[in-house]
């Protein structure tokens, strides 16, 4: 067996191969072994019922965060809609389930690509748009998916929403959380794994070239229509993605949590966890749904400190205060989000102590 | 013939509401480019401070009306120093999310403080200001509200043309560098103009408070419905933002009397849609050329 590799001290890619690596050393493939260990053998047997839930949930927004890295950290077209397609893949997968009869194993990636067709329809003003413009234009297209979801009554039930029977996969009830726990993280891991490839590929390329100068980009030959299209398509696809898991997982889907606040929410999160990062992406969302549920059981323990719940329904807007004093902080101390204190954390290990 | 008369003056009235609020928006894009999304919260901020001087402390209407106005302008100058000064030159991502992180903390505070509840200001109008023709009725606050616009149009307009610091105003937002190279302090203009935006948006929330009560949840919903307003005329045009303000309030109204009124909601996204497809720079807005 030949030598376990550590990081060597600097950087010394000699070539393009080097560059691309994912794993620069043994380290890193042991650390990623472990940890996928720990969240499949270890963690669904030692959490308690509503941490599960929590880690779940955690699952299933990191799925659609991803895909809106690769839009806007990536491609560097701002969607401010990403909250309405997550509610597209979810209507999507509820109306496959329970209109059309299709299985689970169909229904979540035929919602997917549902979603990633409204999505691209949706990126067709990025032809003519940039920044600021398409940033409004996708503001639109959240409206107005919202009121499709709550007119549309004949497809979507309107305010009363529609109620999913629980799935099943090759014979195996979903029912249980321990059981869509598997679901959730498989299907987290694959997605990962895709989009961490798709960022090596001519495609991943060409996504951060337009992002880097468009101008530029289009001068050397990528067709950047097309390509902000396909962003488009695929961010809107993990959106849909984890919209159906977040139906089959809630069971009833009603319009209401598909607002700009969701999208507001992807955003932050994606802001928070560093712009451009695959893993950034997931440690948002931990970091902002943590905090949800740090904030929403402390408006809760006060709830019940207080003698009359007047105090308490009073305290519960400070939440939101917290919310959007977390991502101001953010965004002035620390911009590049929390990939870039985590690879501080560890290139300070790593160097110690010597660091430069 | 009356209905349509009645929709024609609601819809002007919500017109010239928008016009006011895209005022300050436009302004603020027009010196520094940063998009505005704490806008709808800003003009809840100026409201309620009316609301307490006027209503709960009870101090002449005159008074109450200027000291929201200095607070509001300090508020700008704090928003600007403390919050965006920072981030000058960084991406544009992270100056919207910012805007949207301080859109939610003043609207999670301000529902702390004054709840979600519609509150309402002491009738103070003159009710001989009540306009009639025929059976058409305009009501006081309406004509309130056209009179008080009008005035400040006009001192914006007088601002703009002739003071030096609206012309300095006017050449960072037509060229900073060359600004800069003739000695203006473009810093401050940023800061000025997010004063004055602030004070335009705390203006047009005291009228939009005494028209329909103030409500955080419904006065942020106007602050978004700028966005439409502002493509219509163009992002970067005075003038724009006045014409597109009344034709989006008169195809609310239409819309809402005549088709459906949960259309009416809608609407103005739509037309943002279409207009972004076939002339994204707006009716007066500037065109950016692009060519490889």
């Amino acid at each position: 067996m030949r030598k376990l590799q550590f990081h060597p001290c600097g950087n010394f890619n000699e070539t393009y191969e080097q560059e691309l690596t994912i794993f620069e050393t043994d380290y890193g493939r042991l650390s990623m072994l472990i940890g996928l260990i720990l969240l499949f053998a270890v963690v669904p047997f030692i959490s308690s019922a509503y941490l599960l839930y929590v880690i779940n949930i955690i699952g299933i927004y990191a799925i659609a965060a991803i895909g809106l890295n690769l839009l806007i950290g990536y491609t560097g077209q701002i969607s401010l809609g990403h909250g309405a397609f997550f509610g597209v893949g979810a209507y999507s997968a509820a109306i496959l389930a329970t209109k059309a009869g299709f299985p689970f194993l169909i229904a979540v990636p035929l919602a997917g690509v549902i979603t990633a067709i409204v999505g691209m329809f949706f990126g067709l003003p990025s032809a003519r748009l940039k920044h600021l413009y398409l940033c409004i234009a996708t503001l639109a297209s959240q409206f107005i998916l919202e009121y499709v979801f709550v007119q549309w009554e004949g497809l979507t039930g309107g305010a009363a929403g529609i109620s999913i029977p629980s799935g099943s996969l090759f014979g195996i009830d979903l029912g249980s959380d321990r059981n869509f726990y598997y679901v959730i993280f498989i299907c987290f891991a694959v997605m990962t794994w895709m989009a961490v490839n798709l960022i090596r590929t001519r495609y991943g390329r060409a996504f951060i070239a337009i992002r880097d100068n468009d101008q530029a980009a289009e001068g050397m030959g990528i067709p950047i229509f097309q390509y902000k299209l396909l962003s488009f398509a695929i961010s809107s696809f993990y959106a849909g993605f984890a919209g159906a898991l977040f139906a089959y997982y809630m069971i009833s889907i009603t319009p209401e949590p598909f607002n700009l606040w969701l999208s507001i929410e992807y955003i932050a999160m994606i802001i928070i966890g560093g712009l451009g990062s695959i893993p950034g992406s997931v440690f948002g969302t931990i970091f902002i749904i943590t905090l949800n549920e740090i904030l929403s059981l402390a408006t809760e323990l006060l709830m019940n400190v207080g003698a009359s719940t007047g105090i308490a329904i009073t305290i519960a807007p400070l939440r939101e205060f917290v919310y959007g004093l977390a991502i101001i902080l953010f965004i002035i101390f620390e911009p590049k989000g929390l990939a870039e204190v985590w690879r501080i954390v560890r290139s300070s290990f790593r160097l110690w102590p010597f660091s430069y | 013939m009356e209905f349509f008369f009645q929709l024609l003056i609601n819809g002007l009235s919500i017109g010239f509401l928008y016009a006011l609020a895209a005022l300050g928006f436009v302004m603020i894009f027009k010196s520094s480019s940063v998009l505005n999304f704490a806008h709808g919260e800003l003009m809840a901020i100026g409201a309620f401070v009316f609301l307490v001087l006027s209503t709960w402390a009870k101090l002449p209407i005159w008074l109450a009306f200027l000291i929201t106005l200095a607070g509001s302008f300090s508020l700008g100058f704090i928003i600007e120093r403390f919050f965006l000064r920072p981030l000058i030159g960084e991406a544009l991502i992270e100056v919207i999310m910012l805007t949207v992180g301080l859109a939610i903390m003043f609207k999670g505070l301000m529902l702390f403080i004054f709840g979600g509840d519609i509150h309402s200001y002491v009738d103070f109008l003159p009710q001989t200001l009540t306009f009639h023709w025929g059976a058409i009725e305009v009501p006081g606050v309406y004509v309130a509200t056209f009179i008080v616009g009008l005035i400040f149009l006009g001192l914006f307009g007088f601002f703009f043309k002739y003071s030096s610091q609206g012309i300095y105003m006017r050449s960072v937002a037509d060229n900073q560098p060359a600004a800069m190279a003739l000695g203006v302090h473009v810093r401050r203009v940023f800061a000025m103009s997010w004063a004055i935006a602030a004070l335009v948006c705390a203006m047009s929330g005291i009228v939009l408070g005494i028209i329909n009560g103030i409500n955080v949840h419904e006065v942020s919903a106007v602050g978004l419905k700028v966005f439409p307003v502002v493509i219509l005329g163009g992002l970067d045009s005075i003038g724009g933002a006045i014409l597109g303000g009344l034709i989006i309030g008169l195809l609310e109204t239409f819309t809402g009397g005549y088709i459906s009124t949960s259309l009416r909601e809608i609407i103005p996204y739509i037309v943002l849609i279409l207009i972004l497809m076939i002339k994204p720079y707006g009716l007066f807005g500037l065109v950016e050329i692009e060519r490889v």
